[in-house]
């Protein structure tokens, strides 16, 4: 496998007559944030290695207007909505991939009535399939038996009720999955829903991301995965506030590092 | 003669002061605006089905589960004793179905009595919960006050019911060995040295008190946590079928968005609401209002919420306490209490702005009651109408108009990952 990535812009693919199976919506946290760029380019990776025919809208791509709308700002919501269902329709895009679980609950659940219907994976899901599919493959590798825990991001498991998919693929990598206590429709939030993300927390004894490392690190992992760009940035801090060193891994970056895709 | 007047006095003062209570929680629930949950009833009667009369969601706490259940069918069923009641009251016999029924009369009275046993335990096992084990979120700060009174009052207005109906089968056993009853003459030797006239006027005052009792519960209830007994039906069909995740879009401000893309477009003028979001109950939707009459304020969300975990001001369930607590001011004060609001003065903007939007207190609520839904609500009226956002959400916000992210990337910038 090559060491550069391989990323068409829908724009330039449709100038050339082709068009892509699926659209890979980046969000802004893959786009930007340091640590979800990494998971954008290694699901990128995993889509170049199962030769996907896939683009992503580069510089027309704006936020979902997800934290805005959890703020409380409708206005701002339905400006950012409309301006990319414009941009998604006007490319017919049909099925769109992400990586982030609240660009994916908004494109699924606050798009269509707005305009916007489109079949909406996470990518978690995507992976899975293309698992099945046998169009891509999984190693052990270098996580054989090594016990990871999953955290489910709120925004993926109890409010899109999707449990399974990312445990299937980590069960693929051989490794020991292990649950806290709170997990699936039960689990902990990381702390950064509802626009939390953007803003300090409001007093109280402890913050929610040092609360929820606690119980992920009471099951002694090696790794602790997830499928949130906001998860992975809280869980990561709380970990580093805890003094351990215990990696945090979005599903696709585990896959990646566990069959020495990189 | 005297006592079936004073029977027919009482049931009809009992019902006449229930029917104001009840008319009084609908003009409450009126505050609210009409409610869009009318469709797909087939769902709803299902939903209502599973999660009200089949208690669906209760097992995940098990034995609370299995304490609740014991008193919801002991309710239902020794109730049905209050058709026998009725008809002796009305005409003055005594037992008025035992002769018809006759062995299988015994059987069902026996059945009631045990039940009524179930339930006087169950709720010495939940008054344990609540005072001895002090489990927390019975204890959690929203709790101070009359809300912890009203969850002991019921539990010993439920013992004291339970316990007149069997002391009244005890008295009747100790009086007649033949007497159409089973437990009642397991617990007659405790009455036996009485005389026969004493034990007769236990028994009618046993009568009594059970009935009387039953009027007086029927009418604390609309005025307590506990007319979710009644309301969990009606609640649960008005629940929130639509994606967990979605919060419904404002049609005024789809219009206000339509006609600045497209300037041919014309928007509904009559769309556009008095206000944006919620500011106080009337704010609210008729849905939202039931919910808070629902509660039962048995705190699973605060348990669940990750914000009331860590020690924030923020309780799912002091929210809809709140919201209640607002429209009964509203129905009692009226006018002398127009110029209260839900906002700040029950509800603290800091609790709102701690929420994660979570969904853990929606998926743990019994009564699939909806706190998220009102907190979102009074959010939109924050920023839309006062623009009163924490800071830091306001320059999020300013990004995300500026350049289309959160942060201050430019757009042009999106796909720079690529090549670093």
């Amino acid at each position: 496998m090559t060491d550069t990535l391989h990323v068409p812009i829908l724009a330039d693919m449709l100038a050339e007559g082709k068009k892509p199976d699926v659209l890979f919506w980046v969000g802004c946290a893959g786009s930007f944030d340091d640590r979800a760029k990494k998971v954008t380019k290694a699901f990128v990776k995993l889509l170049n290695e199962a030769g996907i025919s896939f683009a992503i809208l580069g510089s027309e791509e704006g936020c979902t207007g997800d934290p805005a709308r959890r703020s409380g700002n409708e206005f701002l919501f339905q400006m950012q909505a409309m301006q990319n269902i414009e941009v998604l329709n006007g490319y017919d895009v049909q099925r769109i991939v992400t990586t982030c679980p609240h660009c994916f609950n908004t494109l699924k659940n606050e798009y269509p009535e707005l305009g916007g219907k489109y079949e909406v994976f996470h990518h978690s899901q995507f992976l899975r399939e293309l698992l099945k599919a046998g169009k891509l493959t999984i190693q052990g590798g270098a996580f054989k038996g090594k016990r990871i825990v999953f955290h489910d991001p709120c925004y993926l498991g109890r409010i899109n009720q999707t449990y399974e998919a990312p445990r299937d693929l980590l069960k693929a990598l051989d490794a020991e999955l292990h649950e806290m206590g709170r997990c699936k429709k039960n689990g902990l939030c990381c702390g950064a829903g509802g626009a939390q993300m953007f803003k300090e927390p409001e007093k109280g004894d402890k913050d929610i991301n040092v609360e929820r490392v606690e119980e992920a690190l009471a099951t002694k992992p090696d790794i602790i995965a997830t499928g949130c760009p906001f998860c992975k940035t809280m869980i990561s801090d709380g970990v580093s506030h805890s003094g351990k060193d215990v990696p945090v891994l979005d599903i696709a970056e585990a896959i990646v590092q566990a069959g020495d895709l990189s | 003669m005297a006592a079936q007047l004073a029977f027919f006095i009482l049931l009809t003062a009992g019902s006449v002061v229930f029917a104001w209570q009840v008319q009084r929680l609908r003009r409450g629930l009126a505050m609210g605006r009409p409610s869009e949950r009318n469709d797909q009833p087939l769902r709803r009667w299902k939903t209502m089905a599973r999660v009200a009369l089949g208690q669906g969601k209760m097992g995940s706490r098990p034995v609370a589960a299995l304490l609740h259940v014991v008193v919801y069918v002991g309710f239902v069923l020794i109730n049905i004793e209050v058709l026998e009641i009725l008809v002796d009251g009305a005409i003055g016999s005594h037992r008025f179905f035992a002769p018809y029924l006759g062995g299988a009369y015994v059987g069902i009275i026996g059945f009631f009595e045990l039940l009524g046993v179930a339930v006087i335990i169950a709720c010495l096992a939940f008054l344990f919960r609540r005072h001895v084990m002090r489990i927390p979120r019975f204890r959690h700060a929203d709790m101070k006050g009359w809300p912890s009174k009203d969850a002991d009052i019921i539990l010993y207005i439920e013992i004291m019911l339970m316990s007149a109906l069997l002391l009244m089968n005890t008295a009747e056993a100790a009086m007649d060995a033949e007497a159409p009853v089973v437990v009642g003459h397991w617990l007659a030797p405790l009455l036996s040295g009485m005389d026969e006239n004493s034990l007769h006027w236990i028994e009618r005052i046993a009568w009594w008190f059970h009935f009387a009792g039953i009027l007086a519960f029927l009418n604390y209830l609309p005025r307590s946590k506990h007319f979710h007994i009644i309301l969990a039906f009606p609640n649960t069909w008005y629940s929130k079928l639509s994606a967990r995740g979605r919060i419904p879009a404002m049609p005024s401000v789809t219009g206000e968005i339509k006609s600045m893309m497209d300037p041919s477009y014309v928007p509904d003028e009559t769309a556009v609401p008095d206000r944006f979001g919620a500011k106080d109950v009337s704010d609210l939707s008729f849905a939202n209002l039931l919910n808070a009459f629902t509660c039962t304020e048995c705190g699973r969300c605060t348990s669940a919420c990750p914000a009331s975990i860590t020690g924030k001001s923020l309780s799912p369930r002091q929210i809809m306490m709140a919201t209640r607590d607002r429209v009964e001011e509203s129905l009692d004060k009226g006018e002398s209490a127009k110029d209260n609001h839900l906002l700040d003065n029950f509800i603290s903007r800091e609790s709102l702005w701690a929420c994660t939007s979570c969904n853990a207190c929606v998926e743990v609520c019994p009564l699939n009651i909806d706190p998220l839904d009102i907190i979102l609500q009074m959010r939109q009226y924050l920023t839309m109408e006062e623009s009163a956002a924490p800071a830091p959400l306001n320059s999020m916000m300013s990004n995300i108009e500026n350049n289309g992210a959160p942060w201050a990337y430019p757009q042009a910038d999106r796909a720079a990952w690529i090549n670093e």
